[in-house]
């Protein structure tokens, strides 16, 4: 079966995950196709899509094997010389290797660019090395292995034993001991029980299942069948949003070989057991991520939650015994079974054991999907993986697990990524989005966003999420509108705190955590906004104005002509001036003027 | 069965029963707006809220739905209860403010004023009638659209439902726009009338009339 792959044809793996795909990896791909069929290259050479490499701010991403060359930002007209110089006569081309910009060293291989040095990447390893759409890549790998290991030499009490010691915990943000779960649900009467993976992620600025899903779906489906054989359950289903549609494809493609090859179906391994995988498209409700939504949506009734007192382990999925998982926690169980829990209990902290897998995104130089062991700081984040924040402005604050999670100040950089930590600093681990703003981020108007994207996607089945949210926002967005009063933050504490209580599911429990977060850690910018009238990071419009400045002004006549607002008068070769009445705060004239003469003017009294 | 302790008390309740149920059996009474005995518990409107201690854990659960267990300890009106009781109160009348049933909970808990912005609508959202309407009358002519803040109960694409016998159980178990409070007068202002007088309805019309549609007489005879 193995054979019909190659081990002496070059192969060039194309980075082809949504952010290599954003920029251009497709083109790519074709000029490799086109350029290896002119010069007749089929036999020695083999062009595969890989899924997400990791480093998506450098894309698209090409890595040439079995040398493993590395290159970035790759374009169509590179492909000629990469075929000349790297396939065929094993040189690299200097100029599309990563430069590190503090020692202005090269780096020829991945595993040289400090954006992978500092990473631990277990379960992200394989994404960039097989093509997804392909079984036997898989295999190659040591796929498929630990299903095979599992179902012929452990028994399903060990199994979970197994996990059980390894330390693992949900990877969908509440941390749940993974292998206490299973247990309960093996343990929970019913002839019927079903495993369900979710991959709905809907946190703004997340895509690290999405990624994992698109780059190596049959890491989430080895997983889900050892699980199931373990709990005893016969039926998974696969969760996903319809909106990421390659990840639909893929999982698709997967699950069809995976059935071909007999992982699933019938008597899988001669065991006599059974098992299959259905997917469920969600339609695009943040949350239907919540597993009691998430079930109720795939018994087609309305994604909303319910009171989590009888647990789903117990009666989850048409009353029946339910394990759900996060398809990240899926992935690592195969590397657990192969490894051995002590390999995975070694990585880590105390009570967080392993990696944690994160999309890096804001304001660093290196946005990308990132793999860290549990307890890794926040600062080895931003600045060694990120590479530090753009340009040369100040960090502000990081925030964590999306719409759930809070924002953590500078004074807290150091603290180590884990699930107590981070809850302990009012933040939380979360599905996986490390957000990075700089000093131009006003921490107001962040609270405010959150706020408004929670509004829209609380299911409003219970009343201090639906009403309670609704007013946070009404307050925050007062508050950037300069109308704020100064009880209005003691009113957003003690509104914030109670939604947090009393609310229905974590949706609601978590959603005031931006705001209290805010409130705790920058207060001195709702001060600002409500006592003052300003907003120090010039970002919230009605507390700004727009100045020319005398010294810088040439009279260039550039900012008049653009302003929508006609707003800007002056002669040409003379100061120009902005009428603040008129001006709508939209900041083209800023950006377009080539003197850096126009400022924001955040103290407007 | 099992034996629990509700504010102090050890009491004895059948398994399977929840702490609402057995607190309502002992007398203890609970504020609640979704809840009603014949129903499936929805948990939605948070009144219900109590304070649960179990083992080293103290959280706060919905009343109507946490099913006893053997040696909790539940306290129904502590501090931290009652606060969000009001807070919950005080959204809720912030958005339907000439509810009769909000404004006599608000008195009874003694929520003293309304922060928000005012509105004006009439639907709380606690699904009673959706669940009346599937469950006692076995029709499911009405159901939830939307979520968030445009969540609403209406009968499917908005149109008039063929299954609907129009027979009024809905409106009948309605606990929000059936009894309209009149005694608001400006927004954010508590009613509190009822509580504080006796009713004068027994005068005009020899029965107490706040249980079919508010006459406000109680409310005029304050004001002179």
């Amino acid at each position: 079966m193995l054979k019909q792959i190659d081990p002496n044809k070059q192969r060039v793996r194309i980075c082809l995950g949504t952010g290599c795909r954003a920029r251009g990896s497709i083109d790519v791909l074709k000029a490799f196709n086109c350029e290896i069929e002119k010069r007749n290259l089929q036999i020695q050479i083999e062009c595969i899509q890989t899924g997400c490499h990791g480093f998506c701010e450098r894309g698209p991403v090409v890595v040439i094997a079995p040398k493993e060359f590395f290159y970035q930002k790759v374009k169509p007209q590179d492909v000629a010389e990469i075929v000349s110089k790297t396939i065929l006569n094993g040189e690299a081309v200097s100029r599309l290797l990563y430069t590190d910009p503090v020692t202005g060293k090269k780096a020829v291989y991945e595993y040289e660019v400090p954006f992978y040095k500092k990473q631990t990447r277990p379960v992200l390893i394989n994404n960039g090395r097989i093509d997804p759409t392909n079984i036997l890549d898989y295999i190659v790998i040591g796929g498929y292995q630990a299903l095979a290991k599992a179902i012929t030499t452990i028994s399903c009490e060990e199994i979970i034993n197994i996990i059980e010691e390894s330390g693992l915990r949900g990877r969908g943000g509440a941390g749940f001991p993974t292998g206490r779960k299973w247990r309960l649900c093996r343990k929970a009467r019913g002839d019927v029980k079903f495993v369900i993976g979710n991959g709905d992620e809907g946190d703004p600025g997340a895509f690290s299942d999405r990624s994992l899903m698109e780059a190596n779906p049959h890491s989430i489906l080895e997983g889900m069948i050892i699980g199931a054989y373990a709990i005893g359950a016969n039926q998974g289903y696969l969760y996903l949003r319809a909106e990421y549609p390659l990840a639909l494809k893929q999982i698709q493609t997967a699950i069809d070989q995976a059935r071909e090859y007999g992982f699933l179906g019938k008597n899988i391994f001669n065991s006599g057991f059974d098992f299959d995988i259905k997917i469920i498209r969600g339609g695009g409700a943040f949350i239907c991520g919540e597993s009691s939504a998430l079930i109720a949506s795939i018994e087609g009734k309305m994604g909303e939650p319910r009171a989590k007192y009888i647990h789903t382990v117990e009666r989850g999925l048409q009353n029946k015994p339910t394990n759900l998982n996060n398809v990240k926690t899926w992935a690592n169980v195969p590397l657990i079974i192969n490894n051995g829990a002590d390999w995975y209990a070694k990585i880590g902290t105390a009570k967080s054991k392993g990696t944690g897998i994160f999309s890096l995104v804001g304001k660093v130089n290196n946005t990308g999907l990132i793999e860290i062991p549990m307890g890794t700081s926040l600062k080895q984040i931003v600045y060694d993986i990120g590479g530090g924040i753009i340009g040369s402005k100040r960090f502000k604050a990081v925030q964590t697990g999306g719409p759930s999670g809070g924002c953590l100040p500078e004074e807290l950089l150091d603290l180590p990524v884990d699930f107590e930590k981070l809850t302990e600093a009012g933040s939380m681990l979360g599905s996986g989005g490390i957000i990075v703003m700089d000093e131009n981020t006003c921490m107001v108007d962040v609270a405010r966003y959150f706020l408004d994207f929670l509004q829209n996607e609380s299911c409003g089945k219970c009343v201090p999420c639906r009403e309670g949210i609704k007013r946070m926002l009404e307050i925050v967005t007062n508050i950037t509108l300069g109308k704020g009063k100064e009880e209005d933050l003691e009113l957003l504490q003690e509104l914030a705190e109670t939604v947090k209580d009393f609310s229905l599911c974590g949706l609601g429990q978590t959603a005031p955590n931006t705001v209290l977060s805010t409130l705790r850690y920058f207060r001195d910018e709702y001060d600002a906004h409500v006592k003052d009238k300003k907003c120090p990071a010039g970002i919230c419009k009605n507390l700004i104005e727009y100045l020319i400045l005398d010294g810088k002004c040439t009279g260039c006549g550039v900012c008049l002509k653009l302003c929508p607002q006609k707003a800007i008068q002056g002669e040409p070769k003379k100061i120009h001036q902005i009428d603040s009445s008129k001006c709508t705060r939209c900041g083209i004239c800023r950006d377009a003027c080539p003197f850096e003469a126009i400022m924001i003017k955040s103290d407007v009294n | 069965m099992v034996t629990l302790t509700i504010d102090g008390v050890k009491v004895q309740a059948d398994e399977g029963s929840s702490i609402l149920e057995v607190a309502r059996f002992y007398g203890i009474k609970i504020p609640t707006l979704c809840y009603n005995a014949e129903l499936t518990p929805y948990g939605a409107c948070r009144l219900c809220v109590v304070e649960v201690e179990d083992g080293e854990r103290t959280r706060l659960v919905a009343s109507c739905l946490y099913p006893v267990k053997e040696g909790i300890s539940v306290k129904t009106h502590t501090e931290r209860v009652i606060k969000g009781r009001k807070m919950i109160l005080e959204l809720l009348i912030a958005k339907c403010p000439n509810s009769k049933t909000l404004q006599d909970l608000a008195s009874e808990i003694g929520l003293e004023q309304v922060r928000f912005k005012m509105e004006n609508e009439d639907c709380i959202l606690c699904g009673l009638c959706v669940r009346m309407c599937a469950e006692q009358m076995g029709s499911g002519a009405i159901g939830f659209v939307g979520r968030g803040q445009k969540r609403e109960v209406v009968t499917p694409f908005r149109i008039a439902s063929e299954i609907c016998r129009n027979c009024g159980a809905c409106m009948y178990i309605c606990p929000a726009v059936n009894l309209q409070c009149r005694g608001v007068k400006s927004p954010g202002e508590l009613c509190n009338s009822c509580l504080i007088i006796t009713p004068q309805c027994l005068e005009k019309y020899g029965q107490v009339m706040c249980s079919l549609n508010s006459c406000g007489a109680c409310v005029e005879k304050e004001e002179k």
